[in-house]
């Protein structure tokens, strides 16, 4: 069967037979899948399943735990993100992350957005203000902080907060944003915004997005890949995984008779 | 209702069988009793109390040591004696020489000390493989830090004095110093770095920055108040003590005043302590002596003030 997403827009992540293993212990098992760019793609499964593993597999953030040990290969653009050649930092400025708990530094909203612009260069003033402007209209946050730059980031609510977050990872112009279950630890209202922000992200990123939400995937992302025990059990459309899933073990999940 | 000093409380709670097939709720009857609970006030009031107790034995000691200082200072602590030289004579005898040297060598101590722990517990923290090697080094600047402060002033006289031929210079007792304090700094900057929470170092890697980076702009700036708190007990540690100088043959009688770090000096804790051995000849030292303590521990707190307005400048709530 030909894939016929392939000639009509390209793999931003080809992930081919990944193996990842914390100690003796295999978290990730012959993972193959891609992402298209501009989509969004939703990572579910039930706690423990490898998911969070492996977003965080692809901006090598999970070389931070020192037992970790690689196999196989995960090609961005077309280059392997393990081979020697490409920079660690390099890859994480064009592939950002989103966390799961609001993760602003104790500084100024300001000086939050512009962390990033400013580790990489940018000097200019005038610059770095549009940048932050930028960042923070793009993050929905703007017309709440715009009085408020100054202020402490910690003074803003958790929605608030991990919004500046986005806009923080926006601020480096990545190609790709990661987010790791972003609205886990937000109410109902908080999330419902980030939601909405994420539709209008897909126009500029790709996203990958790990949610243990259910509803969260099947509202939000145009493909749906469902791990169980470090195993990609289906990667699909996500109006086909949720409306016909071709693994029983994806329709068991997803009708919540178990995780 | 029930009265509520004879009834014990009864609390109902579900508990689930282990066995997720099953879920067959187990009730099971959770009594506190009411004596119990009453005890346990009382226990906690003493135990308060106990605590205040304690507080307030420290407190007592030290409100009779500065009673006895200060009152012994009165009369002999005044602008004559803050800004004369040395004399043998108890009337015309000042501390301007002792003062001179006490800053000086805190002009070496604090930045060297700063500069050098603060990278190290960077490098143990940050860069150091997780290793043998590594725990080593750890636990042994921890015992430096108990080292008697006479073998800090052998090794100074050895390695600084006479190898370096820095004498009994500002510089070689600065360095001395130095390194007798440099273990609390480096102890108290690691607790600092460590405490950073590794959130905002995921936050820092994840935007494309580089080790060095996120310490610098993200690490270093959080943990500023831990290092500063123990900057402040190296200080305070730093300009009272008097052994490793007394080693590094510090002369007892200077009349000259420093004016660079090559130069000899003498530093208030010296000062005190001639001028206590010798209260034997001439009485009136002792005064001479609680004055002084006086200017040291104002001087003392003058530093460790600014150290504290720094760090609540830079404490963040997160």
């Amino acid at each position: 069967m030909i894939d016929i997403d392939q000639y009509i827009t390209k793999y931003v992540y080809d992930v081919k037979g990944l193996n990842l293993w914390y100690g003796d212990n295999q978290a990730l098992k012959d993972i193959n899948m891609h992402v298209m760019e501009n989509e969004i793609t939703a990572i579910i499964g039930p706690s423990g399943c490898g998911k969070s593993t492996f977003v965080k597999t692809l901006n090598r953030m999970i070389e931070n735990v020192p037992i970790v040990k690689t196999e196989g290969e995960i090609l961005y653009n077309g280059r392997n993100i393990f081979s020697s050649k490409m920079k660690v930092e390099e890859l994480r400025t064009r592939v950002g992350m989103v966390f799961q708990k609001p993760n602003p530094f104790p500084k100024s909203i300001y000086e939050n957005v512009v962390y990033g612009p400013k580790i990489h260069g940018v000097k200019d003033k005038k610059t770095l203000m549009e940048i932050a402007e930028q960042s923070l209209r793009g993050a929905a946050l703007w017309d709440e902080v715009k009085d408020r730059l100054n202020d402490n980031a910690y003074g803003l609510s958790g929605g608030q907060q991990q919004r500046l977050c986005i806009a923080r990872t926006m601020a480096v112009s990545p190609e790709v944003i990661l987010m790791d279950e972003p609205t886990s630890a937000l109410d109902p209202v908080a999330t419902m915004r980030i939601e909405e922000l994420m539709e209008d992200l897909k126009k500029e990123y790709t996203v990958i997005i790990v949610t243990h939400n259910m509803q969260q995937a099947a509202r939000i992302s145009d493909k749906t890949a469902f791990f169980l025990s470090g195993e990609l059990i289906e990667f699909d459309k996500t109006n086909k995984i949720f409306a016909n899933p071709s693994d029983k073990r994806t329709e068991d999940y997803i009708t919540g008779r178990f995780g | 209702m029930r009265d509520r000093n004879t009834e014990d409380f009864v609390f109902e709670e579900e508990v689930y069988s282990m066995n997720e097939k099953i879920k067959k709720p187990v009730k099971s009857q959770v009594t506190f009793n009411k004596n119990r609970i009453s005890r346990r006030i009382f226990l906690n009031n003493s135990a308060k109390h106990l605590f205040s107790l304690s507080t307030v034995f420290a407190m007592v000691v030290l409100g009779i040591l500065l009673y006895q200082i200060v009152s012994g200072s009165i009369g002999w602590l005044d602008w004559q004696f803050l800004t004369s030289n040395l004399s043998i004579f108890p009337e015309k005898a000042g501390i301007k020489g002792a003062i001179i040297g006490t800053l000086f060598l805190m002009m070496i101590v604090i930045p060297v000390t700063l500069v050098l722990g603060v990278a190290t517990a960077i490098y143990l923290e940050e860069y150091a493989n997780e290793g043998r090697i590594q725990r080593l080094i750890k636990i042994n600047i921890s015992n430096l830090a108990s080292v008697p402060s006479v073998i800090f002033g052998l090794l100074g006289l050895t390695v600084f004095s006479r190898m370096l031929s820095l004498g009994s210079s500002i510089l070689a007792g600065g360095l001395t110093m130095s390194l007798l304090v440099l273990p609390i700094v480096v102890v108290a900057a690691q607790e600092a770095l460590r405490s950073v929470p590794g959130f905002l170092r995921e936050a820092s890697y994840g935007m494309g920055a580089d080790k060095w980076t996120t310490i610098w702009r993200v690490v270093l700036p959080v943990s500023i108040p831990g290092i500063l708190t123990g900057a402040i007990l190296a200080i305070s540690r730093a300009i009272g003590e008097t052994a490793p100088l007394v080693v590094l043959g510090i002369p007892t009688l200077i009349m000259k005043i420093p004016s660079g770090i090559m130069d000899d000096f003498t530093v208030m804790p010296i000062q005190i302590y001639y001028w206590t051995l010798d209260t034997v000849l001439t009485p009136e030292y002792a005064y001479l002596a609680s004055a002084t303590i006086v200017v040291l521990l104002v001087t003392l707190f003058v530093l460790n003030s600014v150290a504290i307005i720094i760090r609540n400048k830079f404490q963040k709530t997160f």
